[in-house]
């Protein structure tokens, strides 16, 4: 497995997926560290890589950029080929080939999330040596291990989008206080057959939190 | 057996064990000229001011004291540049032609993201080793667009940039100042700032300000739109008064004629 170069840009981050009846909710901080300068405060880490597909990076930049985007390109193509959308399965399959035969070249762990007309809504995760793991919700990047605790326990099956939306929003920010990687604001998409709904919750409207 | 092809692209690194080997005897690699340097972008009400400043290093000696950092890529965009001057010279030269060809078969002026997308992919694939640290803006058909791209491949884009050994100073700058709508005067102003904060607070930047105004159909290359560090005028006149140098022959020297020794035997 690839270790991050001295100089490379990286997402330390905090990312999260959730699958709810309809949909699932995608969750991340917004920084990009360069060793200990922030080269963005604000980064996107929700790529859309197609009309109802979406990706959380973590890693590289760089690498996870790049994947990305060849994996775009082929969901692109894909409805031209096969004669229907491609699946959220389709699209993390690509994503594992990618990340799998490149393993030692790569840093990157990626959660993909959608819906499609095939599953409705899933989560899949890809960590770095590039196995696949389809969960009903996903933790990734540096700041995901303070809080598995958190998460472990107050996940429950069938949460509502509403419920849903808060437990991201919740952990994310949990998260961000806890790890240097992580920070800036939380950004959140809500993916459903009808639409994809961006939202963002700025420093000061983040959750109650002992903070000393 | 066919003997061993070389690939004809990419880097080779056959010397890489023999580099070692001579640094362990202690000798000292050559530094590459590196642009310490100051880049900086943003966008204001209408459009992209780019800003840099104009010292190239190598080590620690300045090896030009008024380079340019603000490369051409197309009539509508321009592009900073940080990290080893040869590798931002030539890799924008590089997209700046690909740039031209692609809007001639598009028939269509150039889009900043397309440049982004062609400097990204060509950087990712060697990985680092081209170490051109770049600031793209630039004004097409969908607006003004502001970049930053990394030797490894990744992007940014954002309202205000900056990049460079100076960026840390400069960034501090925007910070503290920037807004949206920021009019054209006062976009000029932060970047020159901006700049100067790297200039001065920065070793690896230093003399002058370049700056570069991309709006709608227009671009101003301002070259040293500032120069905060002009050379005072000298305190004296140092030049010698003729006949101080005393010498002995005054004549010009005078040919010899060859009449010594044999000529050269030239016949093949």
């Amino acid at each position: 497995m690839a270790q991050l170069k001295p100089g490379e840009v990286s997402l330390g981050t905090t990312i999260m997926a959730v699958q709810f009846e309809g949909g699932v909710v995608v969750g991340a901080d917004s920084r990009t560290t360069t060793g200990t300068y922030i080269a963005n405060r604000v980064t996107d880490k929700l790529t859309k890589v197609h009309d109802r597909i979406y990706c959380c990076r973590s890693g590289s930049a760089a690498d996870t950029q790049a994947v990305a985007d060849i994996v775009a390109y082929h969901l692109e193509l894909y409805t031209a080929q096969h004669g229907k959308e491609p699946t959220v399965k389709v699209a993390a399959s690509l994503f594992q080939q990618l990340c799998y035969e490149n393993k030692n070249r790569l840093s990157a762990g990626i959660i993909i999330a959608g819906w499609d007309k095939v599953e409705g809504s899933s989560v899949y995760e890809i960590p770095l040596g590039g196995s696949i793991h389809k969960q009903p919700f996903a933790l990734g990047g540096s700041g995901s291990v303070f809080i598995y605790g958190y998460c472990d326990k107050n996940f429950q099956l069938n949460m509502s989008k509403e419920e849903c939306i808060e437990f991201v929003k919740n952990s994310v920010s949990l998260a961000m206080t806890r790890d240097g990687s992580s920070g800036g604001v939380i950004r959140l998409a809500v993916i459903t057959e009808d639409n994809v709904e961006r939202l963002l919750v700025t420093g000061d409207k983040l959750p109650e939190q002992y903070l000393g | 057996m066919a003997p061993l092809l070389e690939p004809s692209t990419g880097f080779k690194f056959d010397n890489v064990k023999r580099n070692q080997q001579l640094v362990h005897k202690g000798h000292s690699l050559p530094h590459a000229t590196k642009t310490g340097t100051t880049i900086v972008g943003l966008i204001f009400s209408d459009g992209i001011v780019l800003g840099a400043d104009t010292r190239a290093t190598a080590g620690s000696i300045v090896a030009d004291k008024n380079c340019e950092k603000i490369h051409f890529l197309a009539p509508n965009m321009y592009c900073c540049g940080a990290g080893t001057a040869a590798d931002t010279e030539f890799t924008t030269n590089m997209v700046s032609s690909q740039l031209a060809l692609h809007s001639l078969n598009t028939g269509r002026e150039s889009r900043v993201a397309t440049a982004m997308t062609m400097l990204k992919q060509y950087l990712f694939r060697y990985q680092g080793h081209i170490g051109a640290y770049l600031v793209l803006g630039g004004y097409d058909v969908t607006g003004p667009h502001l970049y930053t791209i990394h030797a490894h491949g990744s992007t940014d884009k954002l309202p205000y940039v900056t990049m460079g050994s100076g960026s840390l100073a400069a960034m501090s700058v925007f910070e503290s100042r920037w807004r949206a709508g920021l009019s054209r005067e006062e976009g000029i102003e932060m970047v020159k700032d901006a700049i100067e904060a790297g200039i001065f607070n920065d070793l690896g930047s230093g003399s002058n300000v370049d700056v570069c105004v991309i709006t709608s159909g227009n671009v101003e290359y301002l070259r040293n739109y500032a120069r905060p560090n002009e050379r005072v005028a000298k305190e004296q006149a140092y030049k010698f008064a003729p006949g101080t140098t005393e010498f002995v022959v005054p004549k010009p020297a005078t040919q010899h004629s060859e009449e010594e020794g044999t000529a050269m035997d030239v016949s093949a």
